[in-house]
Order: C-alpha cells, then structure tokens, then sequence
C-alpha cells in the first residue's frame, strides 16, 4: 500500500465526512441557498397566510410555476407579504392576475393558486399582486357555521 | 438458595470488575502525550477503521433511503399526504436509522476486524515482543485504533444520512413524482440543525466510544487461543450491538423524551 495514496484516501473521507455535515445543516435542516437564476421575484399582500411557508408551490392552472421563498408582515398594510420566485420561462402573468392560497387535500399542504387576467401588459420582476384570496382557515368556517345554525 | 444468591453476587461484582479493568486500560492507552510518529499510526488506522468502511456505508445508506421513500410514498400517499414524505425520511434518519445502522455495520466491519487483529498479536506474542523492547502495547497498539474508531463513526454517519437522504430522493422525487420543492421544504421545516442533526451526531460519538472500547478491550484480554480469538470476536459484536441498542433508547428518551 502506498502511503501516499493512503494519507489521500484518509483525507478525502474526513472532507467528504464534513461536507456532509454541512449539506445536511444547510440543505436538510435550513437555509437551502441555490437559486434560479433565471427566476423572477413577485409578491402578493394576504390578508391571511396561515399554513403557507417558504418552499410552498405556487401553481397555475395546477402546473408548478414558482415557489414562495418568504412570508412575512407588512407593517404598513398590516397583511402577510408572501414573496415568491416565479420561473423564468413564466413570463405571461398579466399585471391583474389574482392569488388565492389552496390546500392540496383536506390535510394536505397550503400552496398558492394565480389565475391570469385579461390585460396585455405582464408581471416583472419585484411587481405586488393585490387582487389576492387568503387561506382558508377551517376553525373560523367552523365557528360561522356553527353562529349560523345557532340563529336558526 | 443462599448459594444461589452468592453466585449472583460474585457474578456481578466478576463483572464489575471487568468493566473496571478496561476502563483502567482505556485511560492507560489514551492519557499520554502524543508523539509525532503515533499521528502517522492513527492515519494508517483511520485508513483500515474509516476508508475500508465507506462502501458498506455507502451502499447500505443509499438503499435504506430508498426503501424509507419507498415505504413512506405508499404509506403517506393512502393519506393525500405524499409531500411529506421528505421529512419522514429526513428525520428517521438523522434522528435513528444513521447512528444506528451505521454503527451495527460499523461494529461488524471494523469491530470485528479490530478485536481479531489485537487478538492475533497476543496470541502470536508480538504484543509481549513490543513489552519486551520497552514499548508500550497499550499506547502503539491500542490507543490509535481507538481514537481511528472514535474519529471515523460519526463521519461515516454524517455521510450515511446525507446519502440516505439522495436515496429517498431517488425514489420519492424521480421515481414516483413527489415535487422536489415539497420534499426538500417540509424536510427544511421538520429538520432542526441543533436538535435532530447534532443530537444524531452525538449519539454516533457515543456509539464510537463503545464499539471501539469493547473491540480494543475483547481483543486485549483475549485468550490467545484460535477458539479464544474467535470467542472474543464474537463477544466485541455481541457486546457492541446490544450496548449500542440499549443506549439508543437511553439517548432518544433524554434527547427527544420530552418534545413531541
């Protein structure tokens, strides 16, 4: 065994061990940093975005088109900024377009629905989307169910 | 009856003892000061511990991946509940299957292999040769396939769970459809860095330090015989895969006991 090749092989298993942890802390359990480069970054004010989350897919027509890469506050508006990176080659989102939050299922995950518009002009890079619909959250149908039934 | 209650006793404190022999042999070979020449020792161990161990760990972590995405597509998928399947994947192999099967593997590939080379030399007495020069078996022999051992697992475990993860992948992803952003964002979620990955991390540390105690230790008391190179053999993998077990329950229940 040549003790050159050997010092090597020691080597490369140590790097692949550590590299390894840090895949796993950055692409496993956190801040996962590749990017498209070809995408495009719009946002959308909700009135409420409970259950969305970064990595949520945004859809249209029921074809993934995007994902959500942050949601936070506005503290202007008081309402949930969802921004999202929308492919590329997506470039006919019409500047009315809407935004709904969906689910996938009953239990399933929460993910964003856009419906196009009718204007010729398109959605760019850094664009809001305010014609939004917000996440349906079943506690409060349930509770304006059961206020209606109560009045009957 | 009394007899009985005496034999208990002495059996126990036999063992005892024992414990506390290989531990007193474990301080002797680790407290000293290294020299020079035992770091070009401890990378020839590490190469024998650590290098001939990656492709078992390799193969066996891609296929377990796999069969956890698997599993986890038909089982989740009964549910509407598909995209989940990355963080059920990511979190039982971080949390459990990487420390625990890759020690398993580890204490019969290397284990194994450390006990019956420390066993040869005792019984072809070049152990006592060593004595015999005036230099110490416990610290050129013992001690760096111990620090090989302690120093190689928990990087083989890292690689195991990054690797697993790929495999379920795989399978999920490629194979049966599940969006990668889903797979890949609910396993970000799920997966804590301080409390899933580093906890995994530790409990391959202490997985490390008994397979090879028990390794350096078997083959250190053998009886240097074929049949006691052989008995002590099976003893380090026994011993091993049962200590790694049980404290595989002790760690979870203090690391992840009291969430959830």
């Amino acid at each position: 065994m040549n003790k050159r090749w050997l010092e090597l092989s020691v080597g490369l298993m140590m790097v692949a061990g550590v590299a390894a942890l840090v895949a796993l802390a950055l692409q496993v359990s956190g801040g996962n940093m590749s990017r498209n480069a070809q995408s495009y970054a719009i946002s959308a004010l909700f009135e409420n975005a409970a259950g969305l989350g970064p990595k949520a897919k945004v859809t249209m027509a029921g074809v993934t088109v995007g994902e959500v890469v942050s949601v936070a506050i506005d503290p202007n508006a008081l309402m949930a900024v969802v921004n999202m990176e929308i492919y590329g080659q997506v470039d006919y989102l019409s500047i009315d377009s809407s935004a709904s939050i969906l689910t996938a299922g009953l239990l399933g995950e929460k993910y964003v629905g856009l419906t196009v518009g009718a204007e010729e002009e398109v959605l760019v890079d850094g664009d809001v989307i305010e014609d939004t619909q917000s996440a349906l959250v079943l506690e409060e149908l349930i509770g304006q169910f059961l206020l209606n039934f109560g009045d009957n | 009856m009394i007899n009985l209650i005496a034999d208990l006793g002495s059996g126990l404190l036999g063992k005892l003892v024992r414990i506390g022999q290989a531990l007193l042999m474990l301080l002797q070979a680790t407290i000293v000061r290294p020299k020079a020449s035992s770091f070009s020792r401890l990378i020839q161990q590490l190469y024998v511990v650590g290098v001939q161990s990656l492709i078992i760990i390799l193969v066996s972590a891609l296929f377990i991946g796999m069969v956890l995405g698997l599993q986890g597509y038909t089982l989740l998928a009964a549910y509407g509940t598909e995209q989940a399947v990355g963080q059920m994947v990511a979190l039982t192999l971080v949390r459990e299957l990487s420390p625990v099967v890759a020690a398993l593997l580890f204490a019969g590939r290397a284990g194994s292999a450390l006990t019956a080379e420390i066993g040869l030399m005792k019984a072809t007495e070049q152990l006592a040769s060593l004595e015999m020069f005036g230099v110490d078996p416990l610290h050129r022999i013992v001690a760096p396939r111990f620090w090989a051992g302690i120093i190689s697992l928990p990087l083989l475990v890292a690689i195991f769970s990054l690797v697993g993860i790929y495999g379920g992948h795989l399978v999920a992803v490629d194979w049966l459809g599940v969006y990668s952003g889903s797979y890949w964002g609910n396993m970000q979620q799920a997966v804590d860095f301080n409390g899933d990955v580093l906890n995994g991390m530790v409990k391959a540390l202490v997985f490390a330090f008994l397979i090879s105690w028990t390794a350096v230790y078997q083959g250190y008391t053998c009886v240097p015989t074929s049949q006691g190179i052989s008995a002590a053999t099976t003893r380090t993998v026994v011993y091993s895969s049962l200590a790694i077990l049980g404290f595989d329950f002790i760690l979870t229940a203090l690391m992840f006991g009291g969430t959830v």
